[in-house]
């Protein structure tokens, strides 16, 4: 359990960065915004980020791409039912454990 | 009308912290795999609260990279938070006060915007302190655990848990897509362009070096594409984005 000394500008700059992103548009934008189109472009964005963050990257996200194609379906499928996060990714870790212990006996 | 119950804001961030214990258990063991101690794997979730960020920053200290790219590197996967954080702004009460705004900036992640988003009424801060706090001490937590017990664990328990974090944003955004066809159409063009930079030759080596670029350009493109074929009806939808 220990630090290194060169470990801790890179902490900071991480921790910085991070943050400021997320404190700026928080903290300065007081008023209502009127735009529609800006209004628009906010309701969207977010599930635009987390749709290409996902989408293929989870494909390469287990030790192979077969047994994280199944984690993918299997996650999608479970989220058409339930809104718990847990449950969801609980299943989708189990069903690429098990996509992997089948692959193995193939 | 406003939801500011502290208590209210804890039930509602308990489920979000066990996620969060799984998806940062994964890594925990990622971190120490590459180089870091235990302890400083858990102080970058601890100040951190991110995901993607993390998952991408941490290659770069195990390699000795620069300040620099850490931080450019950062600011391009993150710039999604900027953007929450101005939905989030309209979301919250006008009594919130800048001091406020200043904490709660620290805990708008991906699921935890997501939650206080679904809210039907104004959001004030307690509640918002409440909905952050299970979640920081479930990442954190299961950060310490996951390099702690990681290298005791078998690789293909290791491997599995690698879909944990992408399954975790797959559930926030079914709903939506589920509920909202215009949205469904938003995430599908997302989606579209995000595989057609990963996969056409041309574009393929620009996207593993920029990976934070492209998800960027991908997601502006396709939001305001739909902003302009579609755009919200009233404030009240605007309320509940």
């Amino acid at each position: 359990m220990s630090v290194r000394a060169e470990f801790i500008p890179y902490l900071i700059v991480m921790a910085v960065v991070t943050y400021l992103i997320r404190m700026i548009p928080l903290a300065l934008i007081r008023k209502k915004i009127k735009n529609k189109f800006i209004l628009s472009f906010l309701y969207y964005v977010p599930y635009a980020v987390l749709s290409a963050m996902v989408f293929p990257a989870m494909f390469f996200a287990s030790g192979n791409i077969i047994s994280a194609a199944v984690g993918v379906v299997v996650a999608i499928a479970v989220a058409f039912r339930s809104n718990s996060l847990v449950l969801v990714a609980g299943c989708s870790c189990l069903s690429v454990l098990l996509a992997e212990l089948i692959l193995r006996f193939l | 009308m406003i939801r500011n119950s502290f208590k209210k804001g804890v039930l509602s961030g308990i489920p979000i912290a066990i996620g969060y214990f799984s998806v940062s258990f994964a890594f925990g063991i990622m971190a120490v795999q590459c180089g870091l101690s235990p302890l400083e794997a858990l102080l970058i979730s601890a100040t951190n609260l991110t995901s993607a960020g993390q998952l991408a920053g941490v290659p770069i200290i195990a390699g000795g990279g620069s300040l620099i790219e850490l931080a450019l590197t950062e600011l391009i996967i993150n710039s999604r938070y900027a953007l929450m954080s101005v939905s989030l702004s309209q979301k919250l009460h006008s009594k919130v006060s800048f001091i406020q705004r200043l904490i709660i900036s620290f805990g708008n992640t991906d699921e935890i915007f997501a939650v206080a988003m679904s809210s039907d009424k104004k959001i004030g801060q307690n509640y918002f302190y409440g909905l952050m706090l299970a979640p920081w001490i479930g990442w954190s937590s299961g950060t310490i655990t996951g390099a702690l017990a990681g290298a005791a664990l078998p690789e293909i328990i290791t491997s599995a848990l690698g879909v944990a974090i992408y399954a975790m944003l797959v559930a926030v955004v079914v709903p939506k897509v589920r509920q909202d066809k215009h949205c469904a159409a938003c995430v599908a063009v997302a989606v579209l362009l995000s595989c057609i930079f990963n996969f056409l030759p041309l574009l393929k080596g620009f996207a593993q070096n920029y990976g934070g670029f492209v998800i960027i350009i991908c997601a502006t493109v396709a939001s305001v594409a739909l902003a302009l074929i579609h755009p919200i009806e009233t404030e009240e939808q605007a309320d509940e984005c």
